[in-house]
């Protein structure tokens, strides 16, 4: 089978449930939100499928095979994803170079030693591509830390594209973003490969409904109900979430 | 290449000094040896963002290796800089397994503790390593098999002056290369490093060793140089000074612990022969003078200067 299979994900720290048996599924070209109050464990169910914390009970397989005993960077390599809610980037590097690693990984090549990081030209061809696409051409040479928060954003979604990932998780990507350029992230999202699986947690509803195919709704550990965008804006209990407090 | 620039004024500040100071030559000669060993430092926490005080052990292992090496084997130089550099990284490598695990204090703390045990097993092993009272009888062959090692030191101090300058060069290639680039990605952020899928751990392991490799070659040289290796070579005091030169520099840039090696060693020099009692207290003055102003190094000097001449808004940062 195709894809990421979640099955009865349990997560405890201490004696706080934070993943409660929860079952997911994402296929190629799913376009999947995660929604639910704060603190209702959205980075936390990210975090286990990635790999940073590991499951108190359940399974994951992708692609058919259980990638449990996987590590985080093993995960990667196999094409699962993510971007952090907090911007996590080489801060004292240059965009560019910010590109450019990821996509030395990618190719295995991070241990040359010999050779310049930028002589590859194919690699130097995709970074500038990712600059194109993105338009941060003209920030290239410009350290991450000199940027916009709304830049910065955006070029870990570059980056993270640049793994040419199979599996896309984006942890609140317009968080801290200004509403003015929202709309960046938001053209980002739906210029994505099609036949790539995304899921996207978020907060800003006008983003989920404008990108999202499917929602699931997450409260307290555990999944509440999912469906279409209709299904989700038309149920009562999700409106009682939403409205009665508990989401800022 | 104008990268290259600060390298090569320091090259030709080496050979000026050779003929300004020539019955300074022994002590020149440690300042080359500090270098490397600063170099090597500044690779594994400068580049690697790993912060260790038990440099001193991978220079020592390296010294030891090249002094028996060269006494019950083959006394080429040359051989006897893999041997070192051999040992060191061996060392580096397999305390490196539980030592890259850990990070903060705890490295700290373990990686000064490498460094006791080094120093402990070479007091007790007396027959292999002469305990206390060093290792001798180190007889060096000339170098390549023609120049060989003369009383003033002539030879000690370009063999050492050669082998600085191919370890910057290697090093500075190194830095340009991808692995250089992780390791900074590395220091950067560990975190965003595994989510592209890279294992930090045997990264660091990596960057470990070869600057314990390098550390090795810094205790070969002296060993080879001063034809006795001491177990000074492990203090903890030998760890403390070379993180001191380095933080002096300034991390991260190669040029930099050249740089602070040079100023640390040539004030503690004349601090030391002006009043032996109170040269620790200069030494720590210059420190805290260069942490204050200067919290990049000394090699931050001609920018800071600049920024402050143009009305110093961004003091500091
Ligand atoms: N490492 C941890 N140790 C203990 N508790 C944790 C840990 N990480 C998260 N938690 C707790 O788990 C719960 C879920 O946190 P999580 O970050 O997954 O929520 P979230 O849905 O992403 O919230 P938000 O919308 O604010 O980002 C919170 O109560 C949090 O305090
Ligand atoms: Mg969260």
């Amino acid at each position: 089978m195709q894809g990421l299979e979640v099955r009865g994900l349990s997560k405890r720290f201490g004696g706080l449930t934070v993943s409660e048996d929860i079952d997911f599924d994402l296929m190629p070209g799913d376009r999947k939100a995660l929604i639910g109050p704060n603190g209702a464990g959205k980075s936390t169910f990210s975090n286990l499928v990635t790999g940073i914390l590991t499951p108190t009970s359940g399974t994951i397989r992708f692609d058919g095979s259980d990638i449990g005993r996987l590590n985080e960077a093993q995960r990667v390599r196999l094409g699962i994803a993510k971007t952090f809610q907090i911007t996590t980037l080489f801060r004292d590097l240059t965009v560019r170079e910010n590109l450019r690693l990821p996509i030395l990984e990618r190719e295995r090549r991070g241990f040359g030693f010999i050779g310049r990081a930028n002589g590859h030209t194919a690699i130097e061809a995709e970074v500038d591509d990712l600059l194109g696409q993105f338009a941060l051409g003209g920030l290239a040479d410009r350290k991450v830390a000199d940027l916009a928060y709304g830049q910065q954003r955006l070029v870990e979604l570059a980056l993270t594209l640049a793994l040419k990932p199979r599996v896309l998780i984006l942890d609140e990507p317009a968080a801290g973003v200004p509403s003015s350029e929202t709309h960046l992230i938001v053209d980002a999202i739906e210029r994505l490969p099609e036949d790539l699986a995304v899921l996207i947690i978020e907060h800003d509803m006008d983003l989920v409904f404008r990108v999202a195919r499917q929602i699931v709704v997450l409260v307290q550990g555990r999944i509440l109900t999912e469906g279409t965008p209709e299904d989700i804006a038309a149920d009562a209990q999700v409106r009682e979430l939403y409205l009665g407090g508990g989401h800022d | 290449m104008k990268s290259w620039g600060p390298p090569l004024l320091l090259l030709i500040l080496a050979v000026v000094l050779y003929f300004a100071l020539p019955f300074n030559l022994a002590f020149l000669t440690r300042i080359l040896i500090m270098v490397v060993l600063v170099l090597s430092l500044d690779l594994v926490l400068g580049y690697a963002g790993i912060a260790t005080l038990g440099q001193a052990a991978l220079y020592g292992a390296g010294a030891y290796a090249a002094g028996l090496f060269a006494i019950h084997v083959w006394a080429d130089p040359v051989a006897g800089l893999f041997v070192g550099a051999g040992a060191g990284a061996m060392l580096a490598f397999v305390s490196g397994l539980v030592l890259m695990r850990t990070q903060g204090l705890t490295l700290i703390m373990l990686s000064i503790a490498v460094a006791s045990i080094c120093l402990e097993i070479a007091n007790k092993a007396r027959d292999v390593t002469g305990g206390a009272d060093g290792l001798r009888g180190i007889r060096m062959e000339p170098v390549l098999g023609l120049f060989a090692f003369d009383f003033i030191g002539k030879t000690g101090f370009w063999y050492a002056l050669a082998v600085v300058a191919v370890v910057f060069v290697v090093l500075a290639l190194l830095s340009r290369a991808p692995l250089g680039l992780s390791l900074r990605g590395i220091h950067e952020s560990p975190e965003r490093m595994a989510a592209i899928g890279v294992s930090v751990y045997w990264r660091r392991i990596t960057a470990y060793t070869i600057g314990g490799g390098i550390a090795g070659i810094a205790g070969a040289l002296s060993a080879q140089i001063t034809q006795l290796v001491s177990l000074e070579s492990f203090s903890f005091t030998l760890s403390a000074e070379a993180l001191i030169m380095l933080i002096l520099g300034g991390t991260g840039r190669l040029y930099g612990a050249v740089l602070g090696t040079l100023i640390f060693m040539f004030v503690h020099h004349w601090a030391a022969a002006n009043d032996p009692f109170n040269w620790l207290f200069v030494i720590g003055a210059l420190v805290l003078a260069v942490v204050f102003f200067l919290p990049k190094g000394v090699i931050s000097a001609p920018p800071a200067i600049t920024r402050l001449l143009k009305g110093g808004r961004h003091a500091g940062s």
